[in-house]
């Protein structure tokens, strides 16, 4: 299954999705286009696979396609982390940076046999015909041209990619809505991916000078609390940073310790991380970063 | 009747109230107001009684809203009594969570209304808040265990802007638990009793798992039992 079809497959579930909770999202779903729809690939439901044994049970269609968007996604990750950790001189931080490496590839594995084990075609690195870390279209020479040869870029960049990592997971939740198998999964690596986060920020913080919480902390006017503008997309979206209402709630109106009748824009928004869309998540990596066979 | 006024002065009072050691002073959040002038239909459960989360969505969203409740009291005691050697960076770091969680929980309440449990005592007597080991050591506890129960309890939302909810808020827990377990240990943002060492995906617990947990730092216990 390739990265198009990923996309067809998401999107039929999506605009329900997105109208039920945010009508907003109606400006994001049509930024991209590809073309006519593909016919829907049949999946088979193969059985006997250790996955399948160990969690009994097939997955849909749908299913498969948010799996293989996490795949991708972690694809991405490890790459980064696999050529960071591998470039001689780069990382100080050997064991505190080589645990987040090593998580990576393990998610690149679990998802890898989850997505085969319920029958699936999990995406591989094959997919891109570049990745670019730099975020120069292939360039290798884009705005984080030093990602590789200084390590503060190279944290970085980290920083994003982990932050952005969280909220495409957050995003796609909805859409394993009920999952028992899955959407615990996906939490659960999800989960991992925000400890990634925040160990990420609290070491640019503690031990080279940044000035990010290990939370991310908007103001009114700006969702990005990185201080790097050129990643300002990765803390927008429809339901940006920045928001600060959840469920409805009006957050900057109840109790804080601080105030018995308002809390400020830096805890509400601190509190609650949002989501992005997985065409919000495409629009960021594509083509900047990677680009995919057609 | 509970008002937020009330509430306020009873959360507040934390500090001076865990030192009353409960003797005859009511029930945290209610306070010393008169009891029987409650009358709604969730009442005034005595400091020792039990609480159940309820059933479906509604049971999800008074679960979390129990496991906001102990970790906002928890927080706001830390930062009403700093242990020794706090240094200003921790302060700040712990400030924050505290008014993270503490939002957390007011969302909860506000959002389940007429439906939110009642406010909980709590029993923080095996913490020693003048230790920093002990402090974080039960921080980190609260902030992994919160992780878990999330992530365990998500399969059940039937609603999917609730499940948005819990995703949005299960992230900075992790985030929370990840920067706790780098002041204990620098390095220990992931460790292996709550990240699996094989899978690198975090441990998702059951409620009863969580509550068995959760009760030992609740006088009022709490029962999830229309949940496995």
């Amino acid at each position: 299954m390739n990265l198009f079809s990923i996309i067809e497959e998401i999107e039929k579930v999506d605009p329900e999705f997105n109208e039920r909770v945010s009508p907003r999202r109606d400006a994001i779903k049509n930024i991209t286009s590809f073309g006519s729809k593909v016919a829907l690939a049949a999946v088979p439901f193969a059985l006997g696979t250790m996955f399948k044994k160990a969690y009994g049970q097939a997955a849909s269609s749908s299913v498969l396609s948010v799996l293989n968007f996490a795949l991708t996604l972690e694809i991405i990750e490890s790459t980064f982390y696999k050529t960071g950790t591998g470039t001689s001189g780069l990382v100080t931080d050997t064991a505190y940076i080589g645990q987040i490496n090593t998580d990576e590839a393990n998610h690149v594995a679990f998802l890898t046999s989850a997505i085969t084990a319920a029958g699936g075609t999990p995406v591989t690195a094959s997919e891109f015909t570049y990745v670019d870390f730099t975020g120069g279209a292939g360039s290798q020479n884009g705005p984080f041209a030093t990602v590789f040869s200084n390590y503060q870029t190279f944290l970085a960049v980290a920083e994003t990619f982990e932050d952005t990592g969280v909220r495409a997971y957050k995003g796609q939740a909805p859409n394993l809505l009920g999952n028992q198998t899955y959407l615990t999964a996906a939490l659960d690596i999800h989960a991992v991916e925000a400890r990634h986060a925040s160990a990420i920020r609290y070491l640019r913080t503690s031990k080279y000078g940044a000035t990010v919480n290990p939370w991310i902390t908007s103001t009114a006017a700006d969702s990005n609390d990185t201080g790097i503008t050129q990643v300002d997309a990765n803390y927008a979206g429809a339901t940006p940073e920045n928001t600060t209402t959840a469920g409805g709630v009006n957050l900057l109106t109840l109790p804080s310790i601080e105030s018995g009748s308002s809390t400020s824009v830096a805890v509400a928004t601190a509190a609650f991380d949002e989501p992005l869309t997985m065409t919000e998540v495409l629009a960021i990596l594509i083509p900047a970063f990677v680009n995919v066979n057609g | 009747m509970k008002t937020e006024t009330q509430t306020n002065i009873g959360e507040a009072n934390m500090a001076r109230r865990s030192f009353l050691r409960f003797a005859g002073a009511g029930v945290a959040g209610v306070g010393l107001l008169a009891a029987s002038s409650c009358h709604k239909d969730h009442g005034v459960t005595p400091p020792s009684g039990t609480v159940d989360v309820g059933s479906g969505d509604i049971g999800v969203l008074n679960y979390a809203y129990a496991l906001e409740q102990l970790e906002a009291a928890f927080y706001t005691q830390v930062v009403a009594t700093p242990y020794s050697g706090m240094s200003s960076t921790e302060l700040s770091y712990l400030t924050q969570i505290r008014d993270h969680e503490v939002l957390h929980r007011n969302f909860f309440k506000t959002a389940l209304a007429s439906n939110a449990i009642i406010g909980l005592t709590v029993n923080f007597s095996a913490i020693n808040f003048s230790s920093r080991t002990s402090v974080l050591t039960a921080a980190k506890a609260f902030e992994d265990l919160g992780v878990t129960a999330y992530d365990g309890i998500a399969y059940y939302i039937q609603n999917p802007a609730y499940l948005a909810i819990a995703g949005s808020i299960v992230s900075v827990e992790a985030r929370h638990a990840a920067l706790i377990g780098n002041l204990l240990t620098l390095g220990n943002f992931a460790t292996s009793d709550q990240v699996s060492a094989s899978t690198s995906l975090n441990v998702s617990n059951t409620p009863s798992t969580v509550l068995a947990a959760a009760n030992t730092y609740l006088t009022t216990k709490v029962t999830a039992k229309s949940f496995a």
